[in-house]
C-alpha cells in the first residue's frame, strides 16, 4: 500500500494542481484499485507490454470515453430531470446549454462536445441585433474558456453561412482562447467561400478552427448526423465512442520478421487482441456500469446503440522504417514511393479487419478506424499516420503523401501543416491549401502558423507562453497545458518544422 | 542558345511557395540574370554555365561529371553541401534542368487544388521571356488551367517591346527596385535603372502591376533623398498601389555585401510611417527579420 498511499500524497500535495484536478487524479486512482475487466492471458500480455493500449481510461469503465448529446432535445423540450423549462430567448438557449454541459461526461470529466452551436442557437437569433449577438457569443465564449478549461472541449459550426458561425468566429479570433476548440464542416456545395476564408483568416490569426470536410463525413454517419470532437474525433451525435483501444504499429512491426509476416500474421493478430481488449471494456460499461440508466436516456439526449468504438493506431511512421529496416530497404515514410505504399496498404488492410469485425453493444455493430493523436508519454513514436515531427516537407507534399490514407479512417484522422509566419501577409494562401487539401480527401484541415503563441499539439491548442509559464512551476488554469508540457518535454513536439522562408528566398536543387 | 522558345533552364521549381505573390503558387526559378548586385540573396542564379568545369573536383558526392565537354549533374548522387556553387567563378549553377513548357503545365495540372496560380521568378524571368509567354499562353489556353493567375517576379530590365509581348497573358507584375539615383542603381546592380523605372509605368498603366517592391540597405537606399524619390515615382500610381518593403539581409548574400549593416525592423517602420504620411495605404513590411 506504501507505494499507492505515495502516489496519492503526491498528488494532494502537488503544488500546481487545483482542488479540482486533484480530485479527478485521485478518483482515477481509486478507480484503478479495482481489478481489471476480465481480459484473456494474451490480451493481457499484450497490453501489458504495450502493444494495444487502453489509452489509460481506467479500470473500471462507468461512462464512455465521448459522449456527443443531442442538445437539439433539450433546447427543444426542456428537461423534466434537470427542472428546466423550455427556452424561449438566446438568453435561456445559452443558459440551457451552460447547464447542459455540466450533465455531459467523458473521460476527463469536461465534455468534449458542445454541439452544432450555429444549428442549435440561430432558431433564437431572430430580432436579436448583430451587435448583441456578438457581445452574448463573447461572454459565452469567456464562460467556456474559465469554467470549463480543456482544450478536448469541441464546439462545431457550419457549414451554412449564417450569423453564428460568423460571430462564433469574429469572437475566436478577438479573444484566441485555448478552448473551445473549434471546427467548420466546409462542403463547396453549401459553404460560401467567404465564410471559408473567414475560417482560414482565423486560422492565420490564431490556428483554429479546423475545417471537416462535410461531404465525406456526412456520408459516413446517418441522418442524425455527426460532430467533430475532442482533438478531431467524428462520431455519431446522440451517441459518441464507449472507448479507444489503440495498437502500437512500432511495437507490432518490431514482433515481425518480414513484410510478409507482418501482414499475413503479426498485424491480424494483435488487432485481434485489440478488439478483445475493447470488447471487455464495452462489456463492463453496458453490462456492469449501470450508466445507461441515466436520464441522459431517458429524454432521449443519447441513445443506448449509437456509441460505437474508436479503434485507435498509431506510429505508423516508426512501423513502416522498421519494417523498411527488416528488408534492408533505405527509403522512409513520409518521403519514399515504396514506403509510403506500405503504409497504405497498411491502412487498407486494416480499414478491411475492422469492417469485418462485429462487436457487441456497438453502433452498426462494427469499430471505426481512428488515426491516433497519441499520449503525451509517447516517447519514441509519431501520431496515428503523422510524418515525424521536423522532418515533414512542405505542407503540400505533406498532404498528397497523406491524402491516400484519409479514406479509412472513419472515426477520425488530422495531420498538422505547418506553414510559416509569412503567410500572414498572405492570408488567401491559406485558403487555397485548405481546398487543396479538401479536395484531395483530407478529412480535415488543421494547419499551426509558426509564430502563434496558440499552437496545436497533438489535436489540441496549448498555448507557448503557459508553457513556459508551467515550466517555471506556476501551475495553470487550463487542463491541457499539464498534457502539452508533458508532451513537449517528451516527445519533441515543438519540434515540428516551420517552414522556414529562406527556402523560397534562396532556392536550392531538390534532390 | 539553339534552345526552342518552348524550353529554358531552371534552377528550381517549388510546388509550394507563399511569398512569391498572392495565394498559393507554383514557382519556377529561372536562371541567369541581367544584373549582377552585390546583395543578391542567390546569386547562383546570377551565370549561366559555361561548361568550365571547375565544380567537378569540387563535388566530392560524385553528382557532376563532363562528358562531350559539358557539365552533366546527376540529382541522385547529390547531397545539397552547394560546394559547387561557392567555387564556380561567374556565379552560376551546374545544378539547373532543362524545363519545357509541357513540363509546368504538368505539373500545374498534379498541383492545381493547391495553387492560387503561377509565378515566373528568377534569376531574371524575362531573360527566358519567349519561354515565359508560351507558358503563359499555354495555360490561359487549358480549360482546366486558365484560373490560374500568371505572375512575372521581374527586376525590369526589359524593352517595352519586351513587355508588349509578355503584358497580354500576364495576370501580374511583382517589380523590385533596387534605386532610385542613377549613379546609386548602377553601383548597386551593374546597369541604371532608365528601363526599371519604365517598366513599373508600363505595367502600371496596363493595369498588372501587382506589386512595387523596394529594397532598403542601411545608408544607401534607405536616405531621406531615396524615399522622396520613392514617394515622387509612386504617386501617380495612386494610394492603394500595393508596396513591399524589403530588408536587406545577410542570409544568402556573398562577398562585399556581408560587410553591410542589416536593415533593422526600426529602420523599415520609419520608412513606412513616411509613406503613410505621404498617403500610401497598402504598405507590406518583412514577417520576419532573419
Amino acid at each position: 500500500m506504501s507505494e499507492i498511499f505515495q502516489k496519492l500524497r503526491a498528488i494532494t500535495n502537488d503544488k500546481t494542481l487545483s482542488p479540482k484536478q486533484k480530485a479527478h487524479y485521485l478518483a482515477l486512482e481509486a478507480e484503478n484499485m479495482l481489478p481489471y475487466p476480465d481480459l484473456d492471458a494474451d490480451v493481457a500480455k499484450a497490453l501489458e507490454q504495450r502493444v494495444i493500449c487502453d489509452m489509460y481510461e481506467g479500470h473500471a469503465p462507468y461512462k464512455p470515453r465521448y459522449v456527443l448529446p443531442d442538445f437539439s432535445v433539450v433546447l427543444k423540450n426542456g428537461s423534466e430531470y434537470l427542472e428546466l423549462p423550455v427556452p424561449e430567448t438566446l438568453d435561456e438557449a445559452i443558459n440551457t446549454l451552460m447547464i447542459a454541459y455540466h450533465h455531459t461526461p467523458s473521460v476527463t470529466g469536461i465534455p468534449v462536445y458542445i454541439g452544432q452551436l450555429d444549428d442549435l442557437l440561430l432558431p433564437f437569433c431572430d430580432g436579436v441585433s448583430d451587435d448583441d449577438l456578438h457581445r452574448k457569443i463573447k461572454l459565452f465564449w469567456r464562460y467556456l474558456d474559465r469554467v470549463l478549461p480543456d482544450a478536448f472541449m469541441h464546439a462545431n459550426i457550419g457549414p451554412t453561412d449564417n450569423r453564428v458561425a460568423r460571430a462564433i468566429l469574429r469572437v475566436d479570433a478577438e479573444l484566441k482562447q485555448i478552448a473551445p476548440n473549434l471546427t467548420f464542416f466546409y462542403d463547396p456545395d453549401i459553404s460560401s467561400d467567404a465564410i471559408l476564408k473567414m475560417a482560414t483568416d482565423n486560422i492565420v490569426e490564431c490556428s483554429k478552427p479546423h475545417i471537416a470536410n462535410h461531404p465525406i463525413h456526412r456520408d459516413t454517419f446517418d441522418e442524425r448526423g455527426y460532430g467533430i470532437v475532442s482533438c478531431y474525433n467524428a462520431l455519431p451525435v446522440a451517441g459518441g465512442a464507449s472507448t479507444m483501444p489503440r495498437l502500437n504499429l512500432l511495437e507490432v512491426a518490431k514482433r515481425a520478421t518480414s513484410i510478409a509476416d507482418f501482414f499475413d500474421n503479426t498485424l491480424p493478430h494483435y488487432m485481434e487482441l485489440n478488439f478483445r481488449l475493447g470488447q471487455a471494456r464495452l462489456d463492463y460499461l453496458f453490462n456492469h456500469s449501470n450508466f445507461f440508466t441515466s436520464f441522459l436516456v431517458d429524454e432521449g439526449w443519447i441513445a443506448r446503440d449509437r456509441f460505437t468504438v474508436m479503434y485507435g493506431i498509431f506510429a505508423m511512421a516508426e512501423a513502416v522504417n522498421t519494417l523498411q529496416d527488416i528488408e534492408g530497404r533505405e527509403g522512409r515514410y513520409g518521403f519514399d514511393d515504396a514506403a509510403n505504399a506500405l503504409g497504405l496498404k497498411m491502412s487498407e488492410m486494416m480499414a478491411g479487419i475492422v469492417e469485418n469485425r462485429p462487436m457487441e453493444n456497438v453502433w452498426r455493430g462494427r469499430a471505426m478506424l481512428h488515426s491516433q493523436a497519441g499520449l503525451s508519454t509517447d516517447a519514441v513514436t509519431t501520431p496515428g499516420v503523422r510524418i515525424p515531427y521536423g522532418t515533414e516537407p512542405d505542407p503540400v507534399s505533406h498532404v498528397l503523401a497523406l491524402a491516400p490514407h484519409h479514406q479509412f479512417y472513419t472515426s477520425g484522422i488530422s495531420e498538422i501543416l505547418t506553414v510559416d509566419e509569412t503567410v500572414k501577409n498572405n492570408p488567401e494562401a491559406m485558403l487555397q491549401l485548405c481546398k487543396g487539401a479538401l479536395a484531395h480527401g483530407f478529412r480535415e484541415f488543421t494547419a499551426n502558423v509558426a509564430s502563434n503563441d496558440l499552437v496545436r499539439v497533438t489535436g489540441y491548442m496549448i498555448r507557448l507562453s503557459d508553457v513556459e509559464k508551467f515550466q517555471a512551476c506556476e501551475g495553470s488554469r487550463t487542463n491541457t497545458t499539464a498534457l502539452g508540457s508533458e508532451a513537449a518535454n517528451m516527445t519533441g513536439i515543438l519540434d515540428r518544422k516551420p517552414r522556414v522562408v529562406g527556402q523560397e528566398l534562396s532556392p536550392k536543387f531538390a534532390s | 542558345m539553339g534552345r526552342p522558345d518552348t524550353h529554358a533552364i531552371a534552377n528550381k521549381i517549388l510546388t509550394y511557395s507563399i511569398v512569391d505573390g498572392p495565394g498559393n503558387r507554383l514557382v519556377i526559378f529561372l536562371q541567369g540574370c541581367n544584373f549582377n548586385c552585390a546583395s543578391c540573396h542567390n546569386p547562383y542564379t546570377i551565370g549561366t554555365c559555361d561548361h568550365c568545369g571547375d565544380c567537378v573536383p569540387a563535388c566530392h558526392a560524385n553528382a557532376l561529371s563532363i562528358s562531350g565537354g559539358k557539365v552533366i549533374f546527376d540529382p541522385a548522387n547529390c547531397d545539397q553541401c552547394d560546394d559547387c556553387l561557392t567555387i564556380c567563378p561567374i556565379s552560376a549553377s551546374p545544378m539547373v534542368h532543362e524545363i519545357s513548357v509541357d513540363d509546368i503545365v504538368n505539373i500545374a495540372r498534379t498541383h492545381r487544388a493547391f495553387l492560387s496560380g503561377i509565378t515566373v521568378s528568377g534569376g531574371e524571368a524575362t531573360q527566358q521571356l519567349k519561354f515565359i509567354t508560351a507558358l503563359f499562353t499555354a495555360i490561359k489556353a487549358a480549360p482546366d488551367l486558365r484560373d490560374l493567375t500568371c505572375f512575372v517576379d521581374t527586376n525590369g530590365q526589359l524593352s517595352a517591346k519586351g513587355w508588349d509581348a509578355l503584358l497580354p497573358v500576364t495576370d501580374g507584375v511583382m517589380l523590385d527596385l533596387k534605386g532610385f539615383d542613377p549613379a546609386l542603381h548602377t553601383t548597386l546592380t551593374g546597369q541604371n535603372n532608365t528601363l526599371v523605372l519604365h517598366s513599373a509605368q508600363i505595367a502600371a498603366g496596363a493595369g498588372k502591376l501587382h506589386e512595387f517592391r523596394f529594397l532598403a540597405i542601411p545608408g544607401k537606399t534607405d536616405t531621406a533623398a531615396e524615399i522622396s524619390a520613392l514617394i515622387n515615382f509612386l504617386t501617380p500610381f495612386g494610394p492603394d498601389i500595393r508596396l513591399r518593403l524589403n530588408a536587406f539581409q545577410h542570409h544568402g548574400v556573398r562577398g562585399v555585401a556581408r560587410q553591410w549593416d542589416k536593415m533593422e525592423q526600426a529602420g523599415i517602420e520609419r520608412i513606412k510611417a513616411a509613406l503613410l504620411a505621404a498617403g500610401f495605404e497598402n504598405i507590406t513590411t518583412p514577417a520576419l527579420y532573419l
